[in-house]
């Protein structure tokens, strides 16, 4: 692995990340993946965010859909956890509560299939730094 | 088309059920069930004008919807497209209707700071860290200022510690790049211990770069190569997470030797606490650190003079060092240009207790509680009645309805007899009895002083059992005044915070709450009916048919009588379990 050498060089790795990363969430090209986060702070994990993880990438590659899932931090809703971000591309993130595996079998089906959105869907309610 | 409806509590409550019920038969009526979906959403926390449709995707926000207008909603926008505009949220300061909820203030109430990358990133891959704009910060200040010319951006952004004290963070640092050293250490104090907090383990869990790198940036500042952070080995993801993140950074050369080409050097180990509350003071932390006792010390010294090892140190806060960063990439008049005048940027709160949306939220400061608790929290938990919030955790105190449209920051919260904190919230309902709150505090701190100083060791235990005969109903009026009293005493003459801060739950309850304590000295009754030992259950001779039901559940053996015959509850045996009055079906046993 290379190693920064100067700020240039962050500066430099940290654009070519970037755009890897948009050409993700913005699916710029309309066959790009479906982008799946799913919040494995302590709390998602108590609350069986491991068990849906591993069931959404077994089911998902079995049904054939090219997609990406990852892990992330603490989303903030606790209440609603395990939570769930999908991003379909082209579109605006949506972000599900309390996702079980019969949850998540309907997101695969519904939104990520037909994309009709599904029960359970949690409104963004702050503002990223970005906008600012 | 989604129409989507928000079926959080406060929603449901005003009938969000039957409002997806008639969208749905209106939308089948019309035959366009298969381009129009309904949905049920979580809370949107804007329950204040609920129920909640949002129309996708034009995100048009209608407020204060109710069944009868599904009609129209469907017949005039999902048909011919039109919004309808008595339902759209008016704005309160320009009167005008807003259609889109990008535009709605209330969305600007949460700002991500601290959190921003929390829930967006993959915490354990540096890729995604640095696309987020990680190291970026680092990079800057290393290559373009001095480190008093950082400190100076720190200074002028107003940013103060977060972990509870508010100690002005730019200050922090200035003092300890002007003691002299061979070696000088920053620390991260990551030993979260307030009951219902967990804003520092979420930080460290989602966006573990972020604190790295702001130790980094405050070694360079204050002139130290080593940073430790002090994490409690309670959090163990939060470990496993600054490990990968420590080593990653390691062979990006972000860390370690020669950073970035500028010759600095900076390299972070971990140091893990064993729970003990106090060890989140400073003194002890460094102890603790040090492989001795966690016990605080008199200061003066302060760490920034003679800390870790007896060198130079600082300690900053967890949260304190996610704000640094991006105070670095976008200027301080940008921070100090959030928050109120004395208390700049945002802090992040754990909601937790008897409220709806329990979870994590960053906030500006001078956001009031009722914004947070009503509004972001979605209200009180079964439609109860709001009673107070605890903030500052044990060292805090109670806020109350009168408090509500107090902007939270750090002064006024102490001018209104509780703290800031970490920032934990607890909210409460009706049904919490405030002496049982205070003593559950106080049971907290007992359990967690170190025993050095006596006002805290001694003084602490006499509180507890003060509380604890209120409780049972053995108090008296002269129990109120040593209460009191002794509070005082301990505040004045305790060694660290902990125990300076510790009767503060008491003080504030006492104040706020004074009739409940009298009502358990006076009238040995407690008003919310949680003090177990205030409670008499009893059965109306009249209501009890005699069908045993009760007597056969009774785990004590307590109730007594004859089939067909009224039953008695011998007091003296029951332990006010509940369980008759659960199996009573002819609602014949109370609690007096």
């Amino acid at each position: 692995m290379a190693t920064i050498k100067s700020l240039d060089d962050l500066r430099k790795m940290k654009e070519s990340l970037q755009s890897k990363i948009n050409l993700r969430e913005k699916g710029e090209d309309p066959n790009s993946h479906v982008q799946i986060k799913v919040a494995m702070a302590t709390c998602g994990i108590a609350s069986g965010a491991k068990t849906v993880m591993e069931f959404m990438m077994e089911e998902l590659e079995k049904r054939g859909i090219d997609s990406i899932i990852t892990q992330t931090g603490c989303m903030g809703y606790c209440y609603a956890e395990p939570t769930i971000e999908v991003t379909m591309p082209g579109k605006e993130p949506v972000v599900f509560g309390y996702v079980d595996t019969k949850k998540a079998d309907e997101i695969i089906e519904k939104y990520i299939k037909n994309g009709e959105l599904v029960d359970g869907i949690i409104p963004m309610n702050y503002e990223t730094i970005d906008k600012k | 088309m989604h129409l989507l409806v928000c079926g959080g509590t406060g929603c449901r409550a005003s009938a969000s059920d039957s409002i997806i019920e008639k969208l749905k038969s209106e939308i089948t009526a019309k035959g366009l069930q298969d381009e129009v979906q309904v949905i049920m959403t979580g809370c949107f926390g804007f329950c204040e004008k609920g129920p909640i449709v949002k129309i996708l995707p034009d995100n048009t926000f209608y407020t204060q919807v109710k069944p009868d207008d599904a009609a129209e909603i469907v017949a005039e926008h999902v048909i011919k497209g039109r919004k309808v505009n008595r339902l759209l949220y008016v704005d309160p300061e320009n009167k005008e209707h807003v259609s889109d909820s990008k535009h709605m203030g209330f969305y600007r109430k949460q700002i991500r700071i601290a959190l921003r990358n929390c829930g967006f990133i993959n915490p354990e891959n540096i890729d995604e860290a640095i696309a987020r704009d990680a190291y970026q910060a680092l990079g800057k200040v290393l290559a373009e200022y001095k480190p008093a010319e950082t400190i100076d951006i720190i200074k002028k952004s107003g940013l103060r510690g977060r972990g509870g004290g508010g100690f002005p963070t730019g200050l922090k640092w200035e003092i300890a790049s002007k003691n002299k050293a061979d070696q000088k250490y920053v620390v991260c104090n990551a030993d979260e211990g307030d009951p219902g907090a967990f804003m520092d383990r979420s930080v460290l869990e989602g966006d573990p770069h972020t604190v790295l790198e702001a130790m980094a940036i405050c070694g360079y500042c204050i002139g130290a190569t080593q940073g430790l952070i002090y994490i409690r080995a309670e959090y163990p993801l939060a470990i496993k997470r600054l490990k990968i993140a420590i080593e990653q950074a390691h062979e990006y050369g972000l860390l370690g030797k020669n950073i970035m080409g500028s010759g600095f050097d900076f390299d972070i180990t971990l140091r893990y606490g064993a729970g003990a509350f106090v060890c989140g003071e400073e003194t002890a932390l460094i102890h603790s650190m040090e492989g001795l006792r966690g016990e605080p010390t008199n200061k003066p010294p302060f760490p920034a003079e003679s800390g870790f090892l007896n060198k130079p140190t600082n300690v900053n806060n967890v949260e304190t060092f996610a704000s640094i960063p991006v105070i670095i990439l976008k200027g301080s008049e940008w921070f100090a240009s959030i928050g109120t005048e004395k208390s700049k940027g945002t802090k992040v709160f754990a909601l937790a207790g008897k409220i709806n949306n329990v979870g994590l939220i960053e906030v500006p400061m001078g956001t009031t509680l009722r914004e947070v608790i009503f509004e972001i929290g979605g209200g009180i938990k079964n439609g109860k009645k709001f009673k107070a919030v605890q903030t500052g955790g044990p060292s805090g105190g109670c806020l109350t309805e009168k408090h509500l449209d107090t902007p939270i920051d750090f002064d006024n919260l102490i001018a209104a007899g509780s703290m800031m904190g970490s920032g934990g919230m607890i909210v409460m309902d009706e049904d919490d009895c405030m002496v049982s709150v205070a003593k559950f505090f106080l049971d907290f701190t007992v359990e967690e002083s170190c025993g050095k100083c006596a006002p805290c060791r001694i003084g602490n235990k006499r509180l507890f059992e003060l509380l604890e005969r209120i409780t049972k109903g053995e108090g008296t009026m002269e129990d109120l005044e040593r209460l009191q009293n002794l509070c005082k005493v301990i505040k004045d003459t305790a060694l660290c915070g902990l125990g300076q801060t510790s009767p503060n739950p008491i003080l504030s309850t006492m104040d706020n709450f004074y009739n409940e304590y009298l009502a358990h000295v006076n009238d040995k009754k407690c008003p919310a009916g949680q003090c177990k030992s205030l409670m008499k259950y009893v059965i109306d001779p009249e209501a009890c048919v005699g069908c045993t039901a009760c007597a056969r559940n009774c785990p004590v053996n307590a109730i007594s009588g004859e089939r067909k015959k009224p039953h008695l509850i011998d007091t003296a045996i029951c332990i006010k379990c509940g369980a008759c009055i659960e199996k009573c079906k002819f609602n014949a046993i109370s609690i007096k």
